[in-house]
């Protein structure tokens, strides 16, 4: 039953990755790929880890487990706030559908 | 169930190679440092998958501890970096 449990989560996970690989490459200009990154990465990343987390049981490696799922789940969103409000600081431009939006 | 582990360590580290397209395409700086830490987190998940794999999962998940730390680091001080040399 954990193995189902655990197994389900891994492959939700994976897709999340997927999609933030695939968002990384397919958006148009920086701000929208720092979405991929900070938001289904996190997520997959959680997911992935907490489906370890559930097969390995309660083991300590489990606990360490929780505890990287924490602080990539606190972490990675703030690390792409920063470089994001880096790009903003730094008069990066912003893309735009309309007309004069050129695709980056 | 190992088999099914590999299949998802495998899966991941091909996709690995989608962030490369990224640095070597990316215009700006910023870009390429998204695409570091993109790989930066599909290599904490290997870690830790590989770890499984081979039963030996106390010491992968203390290198995918360190290397989760690392990872948030350096995009944090690469952002900073970057911050500061837009105003010079």
């Amino acid at each position: 039953m954990r193995d189902v449990v655990g197994l389900a989560l891994i492959f939700g996970g994976l897709f999340f990755v997927l999609v933030s690989a695939l968002g990384l490459v397919r958006f148009p200009d920086f701000y929208t790929r720092s979405h991929a990154l900070g938001k289904s990465d996190t997520l997959g990343t959680i997911l992935v880890l907490g489906g370890l987390a559930v097969y390995g049981g309660l083991t300590l490696s489990s606990l360490k487990l929780l505890l990287i799922l924490i602080f990539v789940g606190l972490g990675n969103p703030t690390a792409t706030h920063a470089l994001t409000r880096a790009a903003l600081r730094s008069r990066h431009e912003i893309w735009s559908r309309r007309e004069g939006g050129k695709k980056e | 169930m190992t088999a099914l582990l590999l299949g998802v360590a495998l899966v991941i580290a091909l996709l690995t190679v989608v962030p490369v397209f990224r640095i070597v395409a990316g215009p700006t700086i910023y870009d390429r440092v998204l695409g570091v830490g993109l790989m930066g987190t599909n290599a904490i998940l290997l870690l830790v998958l590989v770890g499984y794999i081979y039963d030996r999962i106390d010491m992968f998940v203390d290198l995918a501890v360190a290397y989760a730390i690392l990872n948030f680091v350096g995009v944090v001080v690469v952002a900073k970096y970057l911050e500061r040399r837009g105003e010079t």
